[in-house]
């Protein structure tokens, strides 16, 4: 029985994506790609067209998507809660870790906050630069488990940034414009100081992105192993 | 290209395959991240550098990260 209804699905998947695939014409009809292609690098002033569509086109979506990340970190961090205060300790890592954790901790620290920086000029950017951020936090912990990150400072980092980015918004619309508009010159395209707002919103979500998840990861380390 | 193109699928195929094999969980990990670096360079190739530099840092870096946090927890890091 249970065959012949996965066959029967199988059968009803296929038909749908036939059915799909008969009724988009791929590469025939212009997208909005195209007009997007075409005009941001004026209007925005951003060399990264991504960058463009993601923090002036539609910034809104970008808030909501931190907003998601921020709910998805809190809940990871109410569900793992706190080791007991008994919980026996892993021991330190060997020479080689702990030897390449100092190494990479200055290098990662670096190569995170350039892709946050040039989110505007080069791909990448805020999510990715973050995500590079936290993983420089997380190694010094994994080599020396004793130690752990400052969950307040951790904290203060990641509201403060978040906070930042909904002000920029707010700050546009004090001057009649809609929400979370690129404010400021644009500057020349190209320039490490152009594009208006669209860097400083990008280094907010980075230093967002980051310090939620390098909390999340480092709470993650010190749960209680199984025995 | 298309050659490159078609090593890497197979590549990213295999992969997959072995990451449900396998019995050691964290060689299956390692074989998930495999996966994962596929697909970037896959993008890079389709020209999305963006979305390839997220794949490579969150697909490759961080998810087996956090899964091999989760397999310590759960008593799963040695075979």
């Amino acid at each position: 029985m249970r065959r012949i209804t996965s066959a029967l699905f199988l059968v009803g998947l296929a038909v749908l994506v036939a059915a799909v695939y008969q009724q988009m014409n791929l590469l025939v009809t212009p997208l909005a790609g195209d007009a997007i292609n075409a005009s941001a690098g004026q209007q925005v002033g951003a060399g990264n067209i991504v960058t463009a569509v993601v923090l002036a086109f539609r910034g809104f979506d970008t808030l909501l998507e931190l907003t998601i990340l921020f709910t998805a970190a809190t809940v990871g961090g109410l569900v793992l809660g706190k080791p007991r205060a008994d919980a026996p300790r892993d021991p330190d890592a060997g020479f080689i870790l702990q030897a390449g954790a100092d190494l990479f901790f200055p290098l990662l620290l670096v190569v995170g906050l350039y892709i946050i920086l040039h989110g505007h000029l080069t791909p990448g950017g805020g999510f990715q630069g973050g995500v590079v951020l936290a993983a420089a936090f997380f190694i010094p912990v994994l080599a020396r488990p004793g130690t752990t990150l400052d969950h307040h400072a951790v904290s203060l980092i990641e509201g403060l940034a978040g906070a930042a980015f909904i002000l920029i918004g707010l700050l546009a619309m004090l001057g009649g414009e809609v929400f979370l508009t690129p404010l400021l010159d644009k500057g020349a395209l190209g320039a490490l100081f152009s594009a208006g707002t669209l860097p400083l919103l990008y280094l907010a979500v980075g230093l967002k992105v980051g310090a939620e998840l390098a909390g999340l990861l480092a709470q993650l380390a010190a749960t209680e192993a199984a025995d | 290209m298309e050659w490159l193109v078609l090593m890497i699928v197979i590549v990213m195929l295999l992969s997959a395959v072995a990451v449900l094999l396998m019995k050691n969980f964290m060689a299956a990990l390692a074989a998930l991240s495999v996966v994962s670096l596929g697909m970037s360079v896959l993008f890079v190739i389709l020209r999305a550098p963006d979305v390839a530099m997220t794949e490579a840092a969150i697909g490759a870096g961080l998810s087996s990260l956090m899964f091999a946090l989760a397999l310590r927890r759960l008593g799963l890091w040695k075979d």
